[in-house]
């Protein structure tokens, strides 16, 4: 027997939230794992906070666990469910901190529980910076010259024996290299080591060497039982040493290396596994080799999937997490089969013959004030990916899969700025790693900027920078040789050349200044169009069965499509391309879900995404899977291969939406809502008559084209107002404006508003109640799915607030009337599919804020919390269902209470203003599910790291209009036995009412102040309400901040205290926070019955199309 | 603007013309003359150069399925051999070199020794052709002076490998001492490597030698002569050594059966280690019949498993023919090694006397070093004899 017998049980840790550097990398890991081991009959046990994921669907694992992803909560799941085995390595760094605090606490020891597909002291080795010096030393292999250090004192001891300068100082143990930094000089160094050390869990900072400039490679690595060692994937940076993995642009395979220097980090990455003690499972094992002399330093190895092994898994279709999850129960690679040929084994090195382009995506845009320049902190939120036969095409689809307005490698009339530019300017900005140099490469190259002096400033191989300038050159050259587009038409080959070379419709548009649908006639006309070619691990060695291709002009004969089998009908969906604040995983959950449900009713299902990191890209979630820029042009490439009958735009979140339009003027048959109704509810007229017409308020509001139509709009409105650009997602660029200064000074600040994208105007509802619904429509019934009282008070963007569903404080009959206007407005737009409504509650009066008819990001956390999939029935309905047959009828009523939570990236933006506005700036969500609500949210604090003590020292600073509610706040916070630390106002309302309080000074006025309490760590949780919208007071920026890089809980509104405190009151009459599964909580089934093998409706047949 | 040579460096058409009547057109970018020779296709990512100097590939149109060739350019340390034995390179694209380590580019190295090259040619397509209908007779022209139809006719004319000696073509003229001053063998990135004493004597066979072979027997203390391929078992044992090597070579074993003759004298008479068609003149030798593979194995991701310890071994091979297992005697010859792709014989041990092979290339160059320790298992096999 290859697998082991001994163990039936196995408790999966997952990797909780979305933040920086552990993404949705780890879902897509995390459910391969699940999957691989129930298919061996493993008994499993999940953990993990985040709701947005497929792996916390509760058919993927016998017993969900949703709760807080701490070493407490952990051991609770472990005493209650007594697995023989924790899988530690699916969950990111996370999942192994987890096991190894589960380790050293004696726990997994005590229940007799094993740790599988990693040890703890190859963890150990791995992580700790000295052990794992020494490891490579012993097995000869060269690391950067360094110390460790755990006082500032010891630091610069380390600093001055090294005797260089820049040196990189590096924190232990934390995610994708939080807190670290190259210090260039004496000063810059004592920040940085100061807040690396503060970052470290383990106050520990590794002072390094510089390796700025080395080239970077990546090599995953699998190994067995039997010390089978295979390479899965090697990637090479594009930004040499520097910049942090997860913020280089990569390639795959590596492009520099001679089979010489190829074997020979090979060779190195089995020693390193071997030293370290990984017995099976994969690991990723980093180098910098010095350009000048080939001298090659090991830089870190993870002993564990990586979102380098999701990658390297999407870049060559070798599922490294689902295989890893068989070794750790015991198969050899020999004896599991290759996925994707399904004739040959998983013990084998895949072969490329295509090159595979990683860009990061940023979104410094939402950080005012901080530095864009990329350093050895990761800072992006997303990447995407793209598949080329050369590097060329590979660099210009992600370039323009990246979704930021780009259409490749520059050349597309947006590099005004950077051809403008002084000479001198650019070169800095070419030289500074950044979210755009990039950008600014292709504009040096156009100015004339040879490959040497690129090569000197910025260090990126030649090879890299003499591809970016022919790219650039070929430009010209089609200029030269085909002066307008008919010239062009006219030459095929240079046309597919061009193509070739990854020019998108757009940029060729943009050369010769026509509009791209031209550009694309022009194209059809002379039959021009990509070749689509597999993914299939093997360079074409062997036939490959998985239908997993990408889009080449290098080629002229597609590989041909899988017998669709019978006369099933074929729906493509479109999916949300790279991460984003505001565009995430909960959109890629319900692509999936779209995906699972369609198949399994007998569709055969299309997926289409850019992003590597996402279930949505696993081989195996669609049908058919296109691993290519979500652009007009690429889109209908597929379109016309597949002609599906049905396409659906509404999971993907803005991406999909924003191409509806186009996608149908180009006889793309959409499915779902019509996306008329979409447009009709971002209308502000045509929605408010229709609201007039039903009914329903909404708060004043106008719009806006320029500053006065805006002064205008705000004056009927009424201030406060709520100003925000049109057709936005996640609320970018949104303010409260108090008065008419600050609107002026915002409508100055923002860019291109015009006619056609105005500036919209709202009434702002102070201290009123936001909730959200979504509901379901099958175009003649609705249902909720779900109803959620936010906790932070209306202003505050819906994804960056927290909401407890059902919702605890509103009446029953305010409920109703908002069930009785979602019901309304979902048949007044003829929502077919997922509807989500944003309401705001000011004491008696109900008034609409927005309405989305698609899938929101709310969605997978009602799923959770009521047990009903209303992503997968709301794809059936857009595919003909009706609710009424699939047996969803009525609104769940959940006897338990869940509460979303965000979290925030504000450690990675040192410098960026800490506050909580209508602009969205949350990266994820955690989820915390508990039978009292007090319980729940004080669970979703703890999982979002939000730990709100049981006692100590609290710092208490309310806002005025809060100030009437100090008093019996700080009476229960008294009673449960804190010490509070006031601002003098506060202070003094308190000792008016009898109660104790120790005064402190206002941060700019004296000392002590709230500043030197939090530096002697003396508070344990700051409560501090300022106005939203308004910008906080110099004082309180300051305070956040101290917060974020001492990890001191804070708390922002009287209403999150409200419910902290509940929650602290439950834990003082309870004594411990209980754990329990989601399947559980949801035991009493919800109903709903999933068509299975292909039992369509007959009235859906007609969507069918040519299938 | 960068100076930019788009145009110049398409300007010498070129097409490959397979028996079949297929052409893929592309254009020049080795040596201006046209060859004939067998379209093969190797799955390697890296090794362009290790590949070009390997003469296995003597009489063989090589394909690279890798999708960016000539990044890191060619040098003196990387040659497998004295010169280029292919008969032509097929590839998507060529591109400068950018490596520390590049002494010359591709296009100039093909040039500098006459081999013809195409690029721009749809490798993918060409490969998925040549893996459903197997190697092909191809006709390679980069003169530009054939026209296609008599390119095909001419690729329809060619003999082909089966049965002919192409080893002859690729041997050494006359015995010498491989490496006495250890040079070629101590080079990067192994510098300061100290060679171990050289205690054995081996003499080796070329039939087409990589000199990494040479390298992998002085590193496990061997010091190796070369001989020529129709060196007798007589003048073999002649030298008095302690084993003898039988090395990789090009074409196909049943047209070298000379050699086949003089390893039948020496088993049994000297231990005896094989490689690749080395193996397959072991087998021979031992009575087994050898037979073509539908598109052979060329690459550097074959998985191996060898069957004494139960571990895979991810293995360089360059092979068209193989040994049939089944025609060994059992009793006699043990399989020790098969491919997990396709089951093929991988490597074989003999029974009664000392000698053993691999189809495989323990020596890589390139590809995974996963088998270097089976020159070590050969020194073994000498002192155990001994």
């Amino acid at each position: 027997m290859p697998k082991r017998d001994d163990i039936k049980r196995i408790l999966l840790v997952g990797s909780g939230p979305i933040v920086i550097g552990q993404a949705c990398e780890f879902d897509y890991s995390g459910a391969q794992a699940c999957k691989a081991l129930r298919e061996e009959g493993y008994e499993l046990v999940l953990m993990n906070s985040n709701p947005a994921t497929i792996m916390t669907d509760p058919e993927l694992a016998d017993r969900t666990y949703i709760e807080p992803m701490t070493a407490d909560f952990a051991a609770e799941v472990i005493r209650r469910e007594r697995p023989d085995a924790i899988l530690p390595t699916m969950g990111g760094q996370t999942g192994l901190n987890i096991a190894m605090d589960l380790h050293k606490g004696g726990i997994l020891f005590d229940y007799g529980v094993e740790m599988i597909g990693a040890t703890p002291e190859a963890i150990e080795k791995s992580e700790d910076r000295g052990l794992f010096r020494e490891a490579m030393r012993r097995i000869g292999l060269n690391v950067p010259e360094s110390g460790s250090a755990r006082t500032l004192e010891e630091a610069m001891a380390v600093r001055n024996r090294l005797l260089t300068w820049p040196v990189v100082i590096r924190p232990g143990f934390t995610l994708g290299g939080a807190g670290g930094g190259i210090a260039r000089d004496q000063e810059e160094f004592e920040r940085l080591a100061a807040r690396g050390l503060a970052a470290s869990p383990a106050s520990e900072i590794l002072v390094e060497e510089s390796l700025l400039g080395w080239k970077e490679f990546e090599y995953e690595v699998m190994r067995d039982r039997n010390s089978n060692n295979v390479i899965v994937c090697t990637i090479e940076n594009l930004d040499p040493m520097g910049v942090h993995t997860g913020d280089s642009i990569t390639v795959a395979p590596a492009m520099t290396l001679t089979d010489r220097e190829y074997q020979l980090l090979r060779d190195a990455s089995l020693a390193v596994m071997n030293e370290i003690g990984v017995d099976t499972g994969g690991a990723n094992v980093q180098f910098a080799v010095n350009p000048e002399n080939g001298r090659m330093v090991v830089i870190e190895m993870n002993p564990r999937v990586s979102r380098s092994s999701a990658l390297a898994s999407k870049a060559t279709g070798f599922p490294i997490a689902r295989i890893a999850a068989k070794l750790a129960v015991g198969y050899a690679l020999d004896e599991l089969l290759n996925d994707i040929t399904r004739a040959t084994t998983a013990c084998f090195e895949p072969a490329l013959d295509y090159v595979v382009v990683k860009a990061p995506r940023f979104n410094f845009e939402k950080f005012a004030g901080t530095s864009t320049t990329l350093g050895t902190q990761m800072k992006s939120v997303g990447e995407t990916m793209a598949i080329g036969r050369t590097f060329k095409e590979a660099l210009q689809k992600a370039l323009r899969g990246l979704e930021t307005g780009r259409a490749g490698f520059g050349l597309d009339g947006k590099d005004g700025d950077f051809l403008s530019m002084p000479r001198e300017k650019l070169a800095a900005e070419a030289a500074r790693p950044s979210d755009v140099r990039v950008f600014a490469l292709a504009a040096a190259l156009r100015l004339g900027f040879d490959v040497e002096e690129l090569h000197r400033i910025t260090s990126i191989d030649r090879w890299f920078l003499r591809e970016m300038a022919e790219i650039v050159a070929f430009s010209g050259h089609v200029r030269e040789n085909a002066v307008t587009l008919e010239d062009l038409a006219g030459d095929v080959p240079l046309f597919r050349q061009a193509k070739a070379m990854g020019f998108s419709d757009r940029q060729l548009a943009q050369l010769y200044a026509r509009d791209e649908n031209e550009v694309r006639n022009a194209r059809h006309a002379v039959g021009l169009r990509p070749s689509f070619q597999l993914v299939d691990t093997c360079a074409a060695e062997f036939a490959s069965l998985t239908p997993y291709y990408y889009s080449t002009y290098a080629s002229g004969v597609s590989a041909s499509l899988p017998d669709p089998g019978g006369d099933l009908g074929r729906i493509m969906i479109l999916g949300g391309g790279p991460n984003r604040i505001g565009q995430g995983i909960e959109f890629d959950y319900c692509c999936c879900h779209a995906s699972f449900a369609l198949r399994d009713a007998g569709w055969r299902t299309i997926m289409v995404n850019s992003n590597p990191e996402t279930v949505s890209t696993d081989f195996d979630t669609a049908d058919v899977l296109y691993f290519e820029p979500l652009t007009l042009e690429d889109v209908l490439e597929i379109h016309h291969r597949e002609r599906p009958g049905g396409s659906i735009v509404q999971f993907g979140g803005q991406t999909p939406l924003n191409l509806a339009d186009s996608l149908a003027a180009n006889g793309v048959r959409i499915i779902g809502t019509p996306p008329a109704s979409i447009d009709m509810a971002e209308d502000r007229k045509l929605f408010g008559d229709l609201m007039d017409r039903l009914g329903i308020r909404q708060p004043a509001h106008g719009m806006a084209a320029d500053i006065d139509e805006a002064l205008e709009a705000a004056k009927i409105a009424g201030y406060p107002v709520l100003a925000r650009p049109s057709f936005v997602l996640g609320g970018r660029n949104m303010v409260i404006a108090h008065e008419a200064a600050a609107l002026r000074r915002y409508m100055l600040e923002l860019r291109d508003v015009s006619r056609d994208r105005p500036v919209l105007i709202d009434h702002y509802l102070e201290q009123a109640t936001e909730v959200d619904v979504d509901c379901l429509c099958d175009g003649t019934e609705v249902v909720i799915g779900g109803m959620m009282e936010h906790i932070e008070i209306a202003g505050i963007h819906s994804g960056d607030s927290a909401c407890a569903l059902p919702p605890p404080n509103l009446a029953g009959e305010v409920m109703d009337r908002i069930r009785r206007h979602t019901r309304d407005m979902a048949l007044a737009l003829k929502v077919r599919g997922l509807m989500n409504v944003q309401f705001a509650v000011q004491r008696e009066d109900i008034f609409v804020l927005e309405v989305n008819p698609r899938a929101s990001r709310t969605v997978p956390f009602v799923s959770k919390a009521t047990g009903v999939p209303l992503a997968k029935l709301a794809a059936l309905c857009m595919a003909g269902w009706k609710l009424g047959d699939l047996g969803f009828a009525a609104e769940p009523r959940p006897r338990h209470y869940s509460v979303k939570e965000a979290v925030f990236p504000f450690n990675r933006f040192p410098g960026a203003a800490i506050k909580l506005s209508p602009e969205m700036k949350s990266t994820g969500e955690v989820m915390g599910i508990d039978r009292f609500n007090g319980a729940a949210f004080l669970k979703s604090q703890i999982a979002s790291g939000n730990r709100i003590p049981e006692g100590g020292n609290i710092f208490l600073s309310l806002k005025n209009s809060d100030k009437a509610m100090a008093v019996p706040l700080a009476r229960r916070l008294l009673q449960l036995g804190f010490t509070i630390y006031a601002t003098r106002g506060t202070s003094t309302a308190m000792r008016d009412a009898g109660l104790p309080s120790h005064a402190l000074f206002k941060i700019s006025r004296g000392r002590p102040n709230a500043l030197d309490l939090m530096a002697e760590h003396s508070v344990e949780w700051v409560i501090n309400t300022i106005e939203i919208g308004s910008e906080p007071a110099v004082d309180e920026s300051r305070m956040r901040s101290q917060t974020y890089v001492n990890s001191i809980p804070i708390t922002t509104t009287v209403n999150a205290l409200e419910a902290a405190l509940a929650g602290l009151e439950f834990l003082r009459r309870h004594r411990r926070l209980e754990v329990c599964s989601l399947q559980e909580y949801n035991r009493r089934g919800t109903g709903v019955k999933l068509p299975k093998n292909g039992s369509r409706p007959t009235n859906a047949r007609r969507r069918d199309g040519d299938g | 603007m960068t100076a930019y040579d788009w145009k110049k460096r398409r300007e010498g058409k070129a097409y490959l013309a397979l028996e079949n009547g297929e052409v893929f057109r592309g254009y020049s970018v080795g040596a201006n003359r046209d060859m004939v020779g067998e379209a093969v296709f190797n799955t390697g990512m890296t090794g362009y150069q290790e590949i070009l100097s390997d003469p296995s590939y003597a009489g063989q149109l090589v394909c690279l399925t890798a999708p960016e060739v000539g990044n890191y350019g060619l040098n003196a340390a990387d040659m497998e051999s004295r010169d280029f034995f292919l008969s032509g390179l097929i590839v998507n694209r060529v591109s400068d070199p950018s490596s520390w380590r590049a002494e010359e580019s591709l296009p100039a190295a093909l040039e500098k020794r006459d081999v013809p090259a195409i690029a721009g040619v749809d490798c993918r397509a060409l490969t998925v052709m040549l893996r459903d209908r197997g190697s092909q007779k191809a006709f390679l022209c980069a003169s530009g002076a054939v026209p296609e139809g008599e390119g095909i006719a001419r690729a329809r004319a060619w003999e082909g490998l089966e049965g002919r000696d192409y080893v002859k073509k690729v041997t050494c003229g006359e015995r010498y001492a491989w490496d006495s001053d250890n040079r070629l063998t101590a080079s990067y990135p192994l510098e300061d490597c100290i060679l171990p004493p050289a205690e054995f004597t081996v003499v080796a066979y070329d039939f087409g030698v990589k000199w990494n072979i040479l390298r992998g027997l002085r590193r496990a203390g061997m010091q190796v002569t070369v001989v020529p391929a129709a060196t007798s078992a007589g003048d073999a044992l002649a030298l008095a050594p302690d084993g003898v090597f039988l090395s990789n070579g090009p074409a196909d074993p049943a047209g070298v059966l000379y050699a086949a003759r003089a390893v039948e004298k020496l088993l049994g008479r000297i231990p005896v280690m094989g490689i690749c068609l080395g193996h397959q003149l072991l087998g021979l030798a031992r009575g087994g019949k050898t037979y073509k593979l539908p598109f052979g194995h060329h690459g550097c991701n074959h998985p191996v498993k060898d069957l004494v310890s139960g571990r895979t071994l991810i293995t360089s091979q360059n092979h068209n023919f193989a040994v049939d297992a089944d025609s060994l005697d059992a009793a006699k010859t043990a399989i020790t090694h098969i491919s997990l792709n396709d089951g093929s014989l991988e490597g074989l041990r003999c029974l009664d006397v000392p000698a053993f092979s691999v189809q495989f290339h323990p020596e890589a160059a390139p590809g995974p070093h996963d088998a270097n320790p089976l020159f070590a298992a050969f020194r073994t096999l000498i002192e155990d004899a001994g």
